[in-house]
């Protein structure tokens, strides 16, 4: 897909003006958060299992080489494959090459963030594979020539308007504004396809070392018609993915589905573990698990090591004034929301997507619903401190943190000078103590108030306070 | 190599070499220990605590319930649910448990033995367990139950006996392992009530490719 996270200030601007993303952002706002609230409150145990979480995560990062060796061990003594793709590229002609060995001409996917990262679709297609989406979002999102806008409800951008047209245009029925009729439509379209199909991609939630499976975790059963009818299963997954054992999945999966839709679990969660059984009668006769790094194994010992821990529910961005506002599209790439601000620089670079790590009003709710407790603003803020040392910010902003700190390790000047500028400022503020423009920073006061200092400057008051004995 | 070059990276960051063979032992002894991690109480409670919450929270998950004194009853239970949903075949699955019951009461409905098909109305198969903490199914695949007739048909159709029912997930684990030690079955599936789907304006609609209703028949 096309990166237009450089973009992202025009992106959220052009956001904010469109009217039908605004109305469908609101079944972000109010649905997620009171649903993860309620499923919360009727498991009094839930955050001492997110301590336990994060305390596993840090765990299985401590020893992730010898977790994925173990889980690639276990994968082949059942008779499965696994490749190990440093990069996007490796991953994707790794996938090709399974396809054409197949003779493949159709391959139906199940949802996975993962082939979105490594564009896989529109490399398929370029070699002449037809990759069909099956989850009803990607579905949709698929005959639109779309990109997910959210890591769980990849169209939540879209209202039943948009859906009921781009049905009614690609299936050559009466249009329909019933969503259960338009989901009964997907259903009968992608029947045929499900069992036409030469190989079935899934993503994994969690790849387990201890039995060398893989699980997914779906409402539809997409996900489990892509990874029974065709001859060959592939899981496209990345490398922090693996927990020790079925007890350890557990405790994710017990977290998972209560932060991601506020269910008490997911419909169908799978496991999957190698090929069918000679003596069984379904089921795909190859199993590989294309285990994708993608910079990922960079983070491990570094500042960013704790996003690793992530298990992609998306609480935090559900629970996001910043997406909750512009949507998951003007973030310009694959991952969204707070956690997409963190990952984004990582994958893409920071020079391209500088401006992420800055779409926060670090209000803390992200970190305070994260049920394995990755601190996201802190992560943010290293890309913003890495960003400033790499010159890549603006030059006003970067002049002005200059002169600032210039002030701040000369105490005396740096007292004179806020007195001045405080008297200053109190004139412009008037009698009302409210300033409606600013010399120089037209653009903050253009759409709000700023509030005149108080008269004594914040040092001058404490010590007037300490003389007085507080 | 791109094995060698993801696990040197993962080792230079954890700012160690290659484990010595003692130190890799030791994680994983993880694995053999299958330690448990915090488990809620509300799975917890006293056998009839345990088949009672089943019970709640499967119906929640928008699973239907019919409880059956005994397997005996089960062919004549299924005719009717059948024939009430004027539903005219069956496609079975062929565990002995279900074979050796009296099929002639399934009358005048068609019984299969086979993978579910595109356009299966109704498929029967025996769950493994129950999971009682979130009311959901366990099933896996083998010869005689292919995995399609968990997800093909419109409606599936599942025994499970009160015994099988357990109070949480690790309870469930504990017993498939001890079905073929050193191999899960290629499919392990949870269930927890039918298909569904939120991914058009977060409204929830029952039935997405998966089975349209669950029907649990609870046998004891
Ligand atoms: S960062 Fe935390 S809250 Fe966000 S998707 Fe990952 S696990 Fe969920």
């Amino acid at each position: 897909m096309q990166i237009t996270s450089p973009q992202f200030k025009e992106n959220a601007r052009i956001a904010l003006t469109d009217v039908g993303l605004q109305k469908a952002l609101g079944n972000v706002k109010n649905g997620f958060p009171q649903k993860r609230a309620n499923a919360v409150k009727r498991l009094p145990e839930f955050d001492q299992l997110r301590d336990q979480g994060r305390d596993l995560k840090n765990h299985i990062i401590a020893n992730l080489d010898i977790y994925l060796e173990e889980f690639e061990a276990n994968v082949i003594k059942n008779g499965g494959h696994v490749h190990w793709c440093r990069t996007s590229e490796d991953a994707r002609q790794t996938i090709l090459k399974i396809c054409q060995d197949k003779g493949a001409k159709t391959v139906t996917k199940g949802k996975s963030m993962v082939t979105e990262e490594i564009n896989l679709n529109e490399y398929l297609e370029a070699n002449g594979i037809t990759p069909v989406e099956t989850d009803l979002g990607e579905y949709i999102l698929q005959l639109r020539g779309e990109h997910p806008s959210h890591i769980i409800a990849p169209a939540i951008h879209l209202n039943l308007e948009d859906v009921s047209e781009t049905f009614h245009a690609h299936h050559h029925k009466p249009k329909s504004m019933d969503p259960a009729v338009l989901m009964q439509e997907a259903r009968e379209e992608l029947r045929a396809r499900f069992v036409a199909a030469d190989v079935g991609i899934t993503g994994a939630n969690f790849l387990v070392a201890e039995t060398g499976s893989s699980i997914i975790v779906t409402n539809e059963g997409n996900g489990d018609l892509t990874q029974t009818l065709p001859k060959t299963h592939i899981v496209v997954t990345s490398i922090e993915k693996v927990v020790p054992t079925l007890e350890d999945m557990t405790l994710f999966l017990r977290l998972l589905a209560r932060s991601a839709t506020g269910q008490e679990f997911t419909v169908y969660n799978t496991l999957s573990t190698g090929p069918k059984r000679p003596e069984d009668q379904d089921g795909p006769e190859d199993y590989h698990v294309v285990l994708v790094d993608n910079g990922r194994s960079d983070m491990v010992g570094g500042e960013l090591q704790e996003m690793l821990r992530c298990i992609r529910c998306a609480a935090c961005m559900n629970h996001c004034p910043v997406y909750g506002s512009i949507g998951g599209h003007s973030y310009g790439w694959v991952y969204p929301g707070p956690m997409g601000s963190v990952l984004t620089p990582q994958m893409i670079g920071i020079e391209k997507a500088a401006l992420l790590p800055n779409a926060s009003t670090f209000c803390g709710k992200c970190e305070s619903v994260c049920p394995v407790h990755i601190p996201l603003p802190k992560l943010m803020r290293h890309w913003r401190k890495n960003e400033f040392e790499r010159h890549l910010t603006p030059k006003a902003a970067r002049w002005g943190i200059k002169t600032w700190a210039f002030f701040a390790k000369r105490p005396t000047l740096y007292r004179l000078l806020s007195q001045t500028s405080n008297r200053m400022l109190r004139l412009l503020g008037g009698k009302k103590g409210r300033i409606h423009k600013l010399p120089v920073v037209s653009g903050w006061t253009d759409h709000r108030e700023m509030p005149a200092p108080s008269s004594k400057t914040f040092m001058q008051q404490w010590n007037e306070k300490q003389k007085a004995g507080h | 190599m791109s094995k060698a070059d993801i696990l040197n990276t993962i080792r230079r960051g954890l700012g160690r070499g290659l484990p010595s063979d003692a130190e890799r032992q030791q994680v994983l002894a993880r694995i053999t220990r299958h330690e448990r991690n915090l488990i809620p109480m509300r799975g917890q409670g006293s056998e009839s605590e345990v088949q009672a919450l089943f019970i709640e929270m499967a119906k929640e998950a928008a699973a239907e319930v019919i409880e059956l004194p005994s397997l005996q009853a089960l062919p004549g239970a299924v005719r009717e649910w059948l024939q009430t949903a004027n539903i005219p075949d069956l496609v079975m699955a062929s565990d002995e448990e279900l074979k050796s019951l009296d099929w002639t009461e399934l009358h005048p409905i068609v019984q299969h033995e086979r993978v579910a098909l595109a356009g299966d109305l109704a498929s029967l198969t025996l769950a493994f367990m129950g999971i009682a903490e979130t009311g959901t199914l366990m099933l896996y695949s083998r010869k005689e139950s292919p995995t399609t007739l968990n997800f093909l048909p419109d409606n599936h159709l599942v025994v499970l006996k009160r015994q099988d029912i357990v109070g949480v997930y690790e309870e469930a684990w504990a017993r498939v392992r001890a079905l073929s030690p050193g191999q899960l079955p290629r499919t392990v599936n949870m269930i927890t009530g039918p298909s569904r789907s939120a991914d058009i304006e977060q409204r929830l609609q029952m039935g997405a490719h998966g089975p349209r209703a669950l029907t649990i028949f609870l046998i004891g």
